[in-house]
């Protein structure tokens, strides 16, 4: 790492100081600027910053920012960890997180699912994590079986390690061209996306996390690591129970996968689960903040899946403040809202706000769910009574909440 | 008439990736609060479709759904049989092209259709993505079309259909008009839950089933209406 060519070593320094204007400035965090000046002078960059470390990508429809947490809390017992935590997953987040940590051994990137292929070629990693694949952001994300092909084909032509949640039918189908493959049981709470074979599109039989097609072949892979309610049952069968301090099934699936990546690093559950508890929140998720009397505990959710893993979270004993926006990052598209069944918020205070909440306000009618709507999101806290409230808001909703509340963690 | 009302949504195993059950769940409350009974019946596509539905539904999908989907519903002729007898129709985006006699597949190759409306669908040169606002056929009685499009698609009517609408804003079939209608078979490329943004458009397709609707609560649908409709139309 520091062996980089003397241009590679500039164009890095460059970027870094982009970086650091940009966030004197108050422009941002700097982690996509820096990174986009760096390659502008050396687009080698990425590959010379990522050579001769122990790399590992995360990608995944949900849970990505999360996991990559998860390894790297883990993994920093064993050395420095380069990791994109901002959320920046695409080359310039990535040029970023290694320039800024050039003598890490170690480096965890999440990777956005549609630049895995490219992410993976170039930096060769050694060890490749997939979690999940559902709909999401339809308008700009496009299709996810068509997705889940690109990623095959990418993970054929290396011999990288993937871990891969066998539940989901897309990622085992991704991961199976493969030449090694660590399968881990880490459960599949949306299903909308994967009734159909997606090697023959014949029909799935599906019964709790197993499937199989009805026509061909294809079917669930045995897994070596199982996630089994609060436990992780690793390879040799021994059981761990996990004691995370994120809350819900998602995240206890995203720490089932951390455990068997951090292990293929040398790393053994009983070490790298004292990590994993470490972690508390993550760029904000799961935080509780307070407002007069209030304490609110921030929920993201950018997609159906997201949604769901949120209820999951949420307390039925709770009101709960609901905000949505389809600004770019969000998808301007909110057809997903019909995707979701939102008659589980029935009996609870139901507030709406956010940029497109007329769209979740017929929605909820629909449904058949009451709800009071809201003009602004401090308007809905204030309706409400002092004491706990739960908040979900998909991903700009999310940041201009965080940000009203100074984005303390 | 009937009191009592089937809806059947095809494939949603394959073809339901853009919010498409919103149409299914915006007919079940229309009917439902003028009293009527709906019974709704989601057809995987490893199973027959029924014949003795009232409002057949089918949504947007990914090209290989989109092609298994086309392929199975021609085999299977349940719908054709359905259409034949009457039955009110409403497809959407990839939904939409299957009806017509050929399609473009994944590579642009043409896959046929269920011939279910005179239209020919290929793949256009850009996907078209945004906000949809359109004026539907003075014939139908419906209030200008709201909604969102993303497709490649690019349609061309025969003289077997006429267009749902006219567009003011996006691009629809491509040649200035949105959608298609032939009898009680409704095209559209507005996906998704189209029927949230067209109340109208879900009335028409009950009519067509029981007859004269009484009216009801409109509130939360034209509050919807309305903001989008100011975000792409000239006040």
């Amino acid at each position: 790492m520091s062996q980089l060519p003397l241009r590679a070593q500039l164009a890095s320094a460059l970027g870094r100081t982009a970086a650091t204007l940009s966030r004197a400035t108050g422009r941002g965090d700097g982690s996509v600027i820096g990174g986009r000046v760096g390659l502008m002078l050396e687009p080698d960059l990425l590959r010379q910053l990522a050579a001769d470390r122990r790399l590992a990508l995360v990608s995944a429809t949900n849970g990505k920012t999360t996991t990559t947490r998860l390894i790297t809390s883990a993994l920093r017992q064993l050395g420095e960890v380069a990791t994109n935590a901002f959320g920046a997953n695409m080359p310039a987040g990535h040029v970023s997180a290694l320039s800024s940590a050039k003598e890490a051994p170690y480096a965890v990137l999440e990777v956005d699912e549609k630049y895995l292929p490219e992410v993976l070629d170039t930096t060769q990693a050694g060890v490749v994590c997939l979690m999940n694949l559902s709909r999401d952001q339809m308008d700009r994300a496009g299709e996810i079986w068509l997705l889940a092909q690109k990623w095959r084909r990418a993970l054929a032509a290396q011999s990288t390690l993937v871990i891969a949640n066998c539940d989901d039918p897309l990622v085992a189908w991704a991961a199976t061209g493969s030449a090694r493959v660590t399968w881990v049981s880490a459960g599949q709470r949306w299903r909308e996306d994967s009734w159909c074979c997606p090697e023959c599109g014949g029909p799935l039989d599906r019964k709790g996390v197993d499937w199989a097609c009805r026509e061909c072949a294809f079917r669930r892979p045995t897994p070596s690591w199982v996630l089994d309610g609060e436990d992780v049952i690793d390879p040799r069968g021994q059981r761990w129970r996990l004691d995370l301090q994120l809350p819900g099934q998602a995240n206890r699936a995203n720490a089932a996968i951390a455990l068997a990546t951090v292990a293929a690093f040398g790393l053994e559950p009983g070490h790298a689960l004292l990590g994993l508890r470490e972690v508390t929140s993550v760029a904000g998720r799961y935080t509780t903040v307070e407002r007069d009397g209030r304490s609110l505990r921030l929920l993201l959710a950018k997609n159906p899946a997201g949604w769901l893993e949120a209820f999951d979270v949420a307390d039925p004993s709770l009101p709960i403040i609901l905000s949505v926006n389809a600004q770019g990052p969000d998808g301007r598209d909110t057809s997903w809202l019909w995707d979701i069944d939102y008659r589980i918020l029935r009996g609870r205070p139901v507030l709406v706000t956010g940029e497109r909440r007329r769209d979740l306000a017929l929605r909820l009618y629909v449904a058949g769910v009451p709800f009071q709507l809201c003009e602004s999101f401090g308007q809905a806290v204030a309706v409400l009574p002092p004491g706990r409230i739960d908040v979900i808001a998909n991903y700009t909703a999310f940041q201009q909440i965080r940000t009203e509340f100074g984005r303390a963690e | 008439m009937t009191s009592h009302v089937r809806l059947v949504w095809i494939y949603p195993d394959l073809l339901s990736t853009y919010g498409d059950q919103g149409n299914v769940l915006i007919l079940e409350q229309r009917a439902r609060a003028r009293g009527l009974s709906v019974e709704t019946v989601h057809v995987r596509s490893s199973d027959p479709v029924p014949e003795q539905g009232d409002i057949y539904l089918i949504g947007g999908g990914e090209d290989r759904p989109q092609i298994l989907g086309a392929e199975r519903l021609r085999k299977d002729g349940g719908l054709h049989r359905a259409v034949a007898h009457g039955a009110a129709l409403l497809a959407v985006c990839a939904g939409y092209q299957i009806m017509g006699s050929v399609f473009g597949g994944e590579e642009g190759q043409p896959v046929p259709g269920l011939g279910l409306l005179d239209i020919s669908s290929g793949r256009g040169e850009r996907r078209a993505v945004g906000e949809l606002a359109a004026e539907v056929d003075p014939a139908l009685g419906v209030p200008t079309l709201t909604g969102f499009e993303n497709h490649m698609g690019v349609t061309r009517l025969g003289p077997g259909v006429r267009p749902l609408s006219r567009t003011i804003v996006g691009t629809g079939n491509g040649d200035g008009t949105e959608g298609c209608y032939a009898g009680k078979v409704i095209g559209t490329y507005l996906h998704g839950p189209a029927l949230a943004r067209n109340p109208a458009l879900a009335d028409l397709l009950l009519a067509w089933t029981v007859g004269p609707l009484a009216p009801i609560d409109d509130t939360w649908y034209q509050r919807l209406r309305e903001e989008r409709l100011a975000t792409v139309l000239p006040a």
